[in-house]
């Protein structure tokens, strides 16, 4: 680059260019109050820059003025969504909180599921880095969130992961999808952790804004639950994992390139704000940290993620009960002469932190040693109140730590319902479509929709992840939930699932996001395990539209109020905001992900027709016409409008309860939600899945053959039960106040729906495999 | 009598040790972890070197794992007769390490592929393989993104030859495989190699069958208890 002062090649230059680094020390700030500092750049308001310096009475160092961009940021502080989050606390009961460990505010919710066990699980955006860069972002997605559920003390025992794009057919899908998927697969597989579901969705509103969200569910005896905070004066603080180099820093290069004039030269190349990940260094902290854990080392931890050691450390401090002194003279560098700023706002990955009394830093740092980790010690927890921050022997930052990591600025933002956009959506109902009439036309119909981008095989991305990976999987994608063994001598599991139909949503944000959260338990439900807590992941547009900020609002409210229903709390979860395309937003897509506990995963539900042939085919739960914002009228009009199906919680409640007592005395023998492309996606996949057929008649579904097929009524389920144990079944459901159609019976090799005529398995499976390898090349020869 | 004791080791990145330490416990043997640092096996009967992705598969999958400490041993004891599993990647650590021929590389479909394979045994006298018939078939997990077993022409027909394929896809190499080839011998039939994993298939609740069993099974019958 032109106009560099350093010489590009001698070791000499790596010296000269590391000795120039200016420091901005408090001392400094003091001396120059009026010094201009680029806060604009960084993203914060002049609002927020004069509290800053009201904060600390003087002008921020560069360091400080790093440290609150981007703990203050929308990302880091949910500046715009806290006023709404908090009802998410104020209706949480003392009975949902019974079983809650810990909660929102932690790196990921906990709840004990019994036997002593505790799982904590949390599902996380990482939208824009896999825009930009689709392998590395998504990659970086999973090893983020699995270093949230290691700080809470958990072995990670399986991920997922909920993913939009845009059409199947865009160019740009194209680029986006098989990176993010090969990242996903990339990592996750390299770090030894089954992926047992997730989503793929696709939409013309996320061309531009893909959404790769990751979920993560861990393991852990609840007497192994570690929270972060820094307590204990004299307590030593080390910075263990990767080294910190340049990547991932993002806006702080402004403050560098302020510092630099230009800041190419060895060993400062240019990094892209995109983190890079290593999977191997994660599995080995893995395998470090729990090994850490386990000899009781660890007094407290946080992982490294968005901000670095900027949040790790102002938020250990903060969450303790004195100061904190660290030197970041002491932390290992990966690149030359990176200011005080740049490490304190590096992203790089695979970092972890710990509070440890001085009389145990030994034995940690051999077991460290152990496992080839880099383990430092940084610094010191101290009397006071103060995070001081020292480099090259000069104090760079000196803050009351809360201020930076709970005092965040909160915003108001103003909600607005968009009256004219939304009554016309509500207006502009699906009963106008055409819709298939003959049984010609019906089957024809089942077979377009079996093959449809949003209900085809997800096979060709799921073949990329290892789903068998510790022996425990007991069910993964394409079943309903995820099932994970827990204790091998006992046989108590979790049972997870992520639903969202964003579309619904759109309709009705407050419906729309109860209908996620009742799929969502519907499907644990349909594993037999039963639901016990909630976590989220809140993908909305820009929060500075009012309309955005409505769906925000009421999506938070209807998860919120749904939870208190079905007594699951909301333990924790993400919001990501600004998914947008100029100023068109994404659909409004809370992803809701729902944890269930199993007392014995060998009485888990099978998925599909699994039983035997002869067995009964029964529906549960009631079909109405419901079309609004269905797949069917998606997939064939690419119509959106009307209303959402009506979503009836405590209906969800008593189906999930006769599931649960159904399936662990072993009443039935197989099952499956219906969701998008209703009943007849539904028979198809059960049928595939259990590699049997069945005949089946509608008539007591709904009033015509086209509703009982495509409508989305929320509330059901499929099951079998042996025919001789059908009438005591039917009798148990009405019991359960669940409404129950008998259809017919499982056998042959073809789907026989007696008012549409045969569909043979083979073809069936043809439609319904082919979609994705013929868009995206297939992955064998 | 005590029971035959099987050495599973871990490398920094190995992820299938606990599923296949669990696979030598349920075949009814003792399973002993072995370290990759220490020169030393504990004086176990056999060992399984399991799959993942040792040292970050960096430079090529298996390299570095083979020059570690505990695989110099393992070379030793391969010589000695000891027998030798290798899964995945621990069937690219055997190549490496010179113990079995050929190599494995970047799956034809250039992706990770993990799916449900049907293999054929095709050598039921090995240490691993005698609890099996020819001809026999097992369903089990294939799980990799670096394969597709490649050997030079002169080394496929000496393996061929001499009856050293051990397993073969029954309906065709989903990685490309030269001559379907999922898992090899050497000469003396103590080191055994292939690249889907049999310790994902010995319980019907978590794998897709028990039909990996019989590896684990097959050496307790030739190791002196």
């Amino acid at each position: 680059m032109a106009g560099t002062p350093f010489p590009a090649t001698t070791l000499t230059a790596v010296t000269e260019l590391a000795d120039q680094v200016t420091v901005d020390s408090v001392a400094s700030a003091q001396a120059s109050p009026d010094q201009p500092q680029p806060y604009a750049a960084l993203g914060l308001k002049d609002d927020e820059y004069a509290r800053i310096r009201e904060i600390l009475g003087r002008r921020p160092t560069d360091a400080e003025l790093a440290m609150y961009s981007v703990m203050w940021s929308e990302h880091c502080s949910y500046k715009s969504s806290k006023v709404h989050l908090r009802y998410f606390g104020e209706t949480t009961t003392e009975e949902m909180k019974a079983t809650m460990l810990a909660g929102i505010g932690e790196n990921a919710g906990v709840v004990s599921i019994g036997d002593g066990w505790a799982v904590t699980f949390k599902v996380e955006s990482h939208n824009h880095p896999s825009y930009v860069e689709p392998y590395q972002g998504a990659a970086t997605g999973v090893g983020g969130i699995v270093r949230d559920i290691m700080a809470m003390g958990a072995r990670p025992i399986a991920v997922g992961d909920p993913l939009r794009f845009g059409p199947i057919d865009a160019p740009d899908t194209a680029r986006v999808l098989p990176g993010i998927v090969s990242g996903i697969g990339g990592y996750g597989n390299c770090l030894g952790l089954p992926n047992v579901g997730g989503e793929v969705v696709f939409d013309a509103s996320y061309a531009g804004n893909p959404l790769v969200n990751a979920l993560c569910v861990g393991a852990l005896r609840t007497e192994d639950l570690h929270l972060a905070f820094a307590s204990g004066t004299g307590n030593k603080i080390i910075l263990f994992g990767a080294t910190t180099g340049l990547d991932g820093i993002g806006g702080v290069s402004v403050l560098a390139s302020e510092t630099f004039g230009d800041d190419e030269g060895p060993g400062r190349k240019k990094l892209p704000s995109v983190q890079v990940g290593d999977p191997f260094t994660e599995k080995v902290l893995i395998e470090c940290c729990l090994e850490l854990f386990h000899a009781g080392l660890v007094v407290g931890i946080q992982d490294l993620g968005g901000a670095g050691l900027s949040c790790a450390t102002s938020e250990l401090a903060s969450a303790g009960s004195g100061g904190m002194h660290v030197d970041l003279d002491a932390v290992p560098l990966r690149a030359t002469g990176m200011t005080a700023a740049e490490i304190l706002s590096s992203e790089s990955q695979e970092r972890m932190c710990a509070v440890v009394t001085p009389e145990n830093v030994d034995a940690f740092m051999a077991v460290c040693r152990k496992w080839d980790t880099i383990a430092t010690v940084i610094g010191e927890v101290t009397d006071g109140d103060r995070l001081v921050i020292t480099s090259r022997g000069e104090t760079v930052v000196d803050v009351p730590p809360r201020t930076v990591a709970h005092e965040g600025p909160v915003y108001e933002r103003p909600v607005a319902r968009d009256d004219a956009a939304q009554d016309a959506l509500a207006a502009d109902g699906p009963e106008s479509l055409p819709r298939p009439e003959t049984p010609s036309e019906l089957r024809a119909e089942i077979l377009r929709m079996a093959a449809a981008p949003n209900l085809a095989s997800r096979a060709w991305v799921t073949d990329q992840y290892d789903r068998f990976v510790r022996g425990n999987t007991v069910a993964a994608a394409p079943t309903d939930a995820g099932v994970v063994r827990i204790d091998e001598s006992t046989g108590r599991g979790i049972a997870v699932a992520t639903d969202c139909n964003a579309r619904f949503v759109a309709l009705d944000p407050y419906v729309g996001a109860q209908l996620a959260l009742a799929e969502a338990y519907r499907n644990v439900a349909t594993s037999g395990a039963v639901p016990l807590a909630v976590t989220d992941c809140l993908n909305f547009g820009s929060p500075e539209d009012p309309h955005v900020m409505w769906q925000f609002s009421q999506a938070v409210r209807g998860i919120a109020d749904g939870c208190a229903v079905l007594g699951t709390p909301v333990t924790g979860g993400n919001v990501s905001f600004y998914n947008q395309t100029g100023t068109t937003a994404i659909l409004p897509t809370p992803v809701v992900g729902v944890l269930g506990v199993i007392d014995d995963v060998t009485r888990r539900i099978p998925s599909g027709f699994a039983g035997a042939d002869g067995d009964a085919v029964l529906l549960l739960g009631a079909t109405r016409e419901e079309l609004g914002g269905s797949e069917w009228a998606h997939e064939v009009h690419g119509h959106l409008g009307g209303r959402p199906p009506a979503v009836d919680l405590e209906h969800e409640r008593r189906l999930g309860d006769l599931l649960a007592a159904a399936g662990s005395q072993g009443a039935l023998t197989g099952s499956h939600d219906l969701s998008d492309g209703g009943l007849a996606q539904a028979l198809v996949e059960a049928a595939l899945a259990g590699g049997r057929g069945a005949s089946v008649t509608l008539g007591g579904v709904a009033a015509d053959t086209f509703t009982a097929l495509f409508s989305e009524s929320a509330g059901r389920v499929l099951v079998t039960v042996p025919a001789d144990g059908a009438e005591e079944f039917l009798a148990r459901a009405a019991a359960a106040d669940v409404a129950v159609v008998r259809l017919g019976e499982t056998g042959g090799d073809a789907l026989r729906i007696a008012e549409v005529g045969d569909l043979g398995l083979d073809e069936l499976r043809a439609a319904w495999e082919g979609t994705l390898p013929a868009r995206f090349g297939a992955l064998s020869v | 009598m005590s029971a035959t004791r099987v050495g599973v080791i871990t490398f920094p990145g190995t992820l299938d040790d606990v599923d296949a330490a669990r696979a030598v416990r349920v075949a009814g043997a003792e399973a002993v972890p072995l370290w990759h640092g220490d020169a030393d096996l504990r004086g176990v009967d056999a060992v399984v070197v399991p799959g993942g992705f040792s040292y970050g598969d960096y430079l090529r999958a298996g390299a570095i794992a083979s020059l570690a400490p505990i695989m110099r041993e393992v070379v030793d004891g391969a010589a000695r007769g000891l027998p030798v599993l290798g899964i995945c990647n621990g069937f690219q650590i055997l190549c490496e390490a010179g113990l079995l021929p050929g190599a494995l590389v970047a799956n034809a479909g250039l992706t990770f592929l993990c799916r449900e394979v049907v293999l054929t045994v095709g050598n039921a006298e090995t240490a691993w393989t005698c609890d099996y018939a020819t001809g026999d078939e097992l369903l089990i997990p294939l799980k990799s993104q670096e394969g597709r077993y490649v050997a030079a022409p002169d080394t496929l027909s000496a393996l061929e030859d001499s009856g050293r394929i051990v397993f073969r896809y029954r309906d065709g190499a989903p990685n490309g495989a030269s001559n379907g080839i999922a898992g090899v011998t050497n000469e003396a039939g103590n080191v055994v190699g292939l690249m889907p994993h049999p310790e994902h298939a010995t319980d019907a609740l978590t794998g897709p069958s028990t039909d990996g069993l019989a590896l684990f099974r097959s050496v307790l019958a030739g190791v002196p208890a």
